[in-house]
């Protein structure tokens, strides 16, 4: 399923507009984004939640050539499945 | 960040009651939920891939008692964030 198949859902589901479905869709995953630009943690329960790493600067090789290079500090997003869908996903119930 | 913060920005900003904001935003996470638990993918693009992996038996180790133990083969949800997301928070 893609973000359109998760707008139809929705809209079906609820009989919402597309248009409502859309913006809601939006703005849920825009909200994620911010969140985690402004370095906070989402926690939804019975889903998971997101929290952002930080990494320092270190000297990494091109595995290609051997080369090495300097790996710039970076920040990455990380998702802990929360353990319902753990469970549910691994048909545990 | 929590549910009730997802909701009050769709009540303050999409115009719905609070009722049935908070109606949505749990059906979104709930057809999410649906989706992956019959192990479907579900691909937000702008932010990442939530995916199920099959993972086959092996045998593991308690690392603290250094003991054989077997694991038995499951279903794993991944995540993998996307490029986009990736750069706006390096950005």
């Amino acid at each position: 399923m893609n973000k359109s198949g998760l707008i139809e859902a929705l809209s079906n589901k609820l009989n919402l507009t597309e248009k409502k479905a859309i913006d809601v869709v939006n703005l849920v995953f825009k909200g994620f984004t911010n969140e985690l630009k402004k370095g906070g943690r989402i926690e939804i329960r019975g889903f998971g939640s997101f929290v952002v790493k930080k990494y320092g600067s270190y000297t990494g090789r091109n595995p290609k050539t051997g080369t090495k290079i300097k790996v710039e500090p970076k920040k990455l997003p990380f998702f802990k499945v929360g353990k319902e869908l753990k469970d549910r996903v691994d048909r545990k119930k | 960040m929590t549910k009730i913060d997802i909701i009050q920005n769709v009540y303050e900003k999409l115009g719905f009651s609070k009722k049935d904001s908070a109606d949505i935003v749990e059906s979104v996470f709930d057809i999410i939920k649906d989706s992956l638990s019959q192990g479907d993918k579900v691909k937000i693009s702008g932010f990442g891939n939530f995916m199920v992996k099959e993972k086959r038996a092996r045998r593991g180790r308690n690392p603290q008692t250094g003991q054989e133990i077997s694991i038995t083969a499951r279903r794993v949800l991944t995540f993998k964030s996307s490029q986009v997301l990736r750069k706006t928070l390096n950005g």
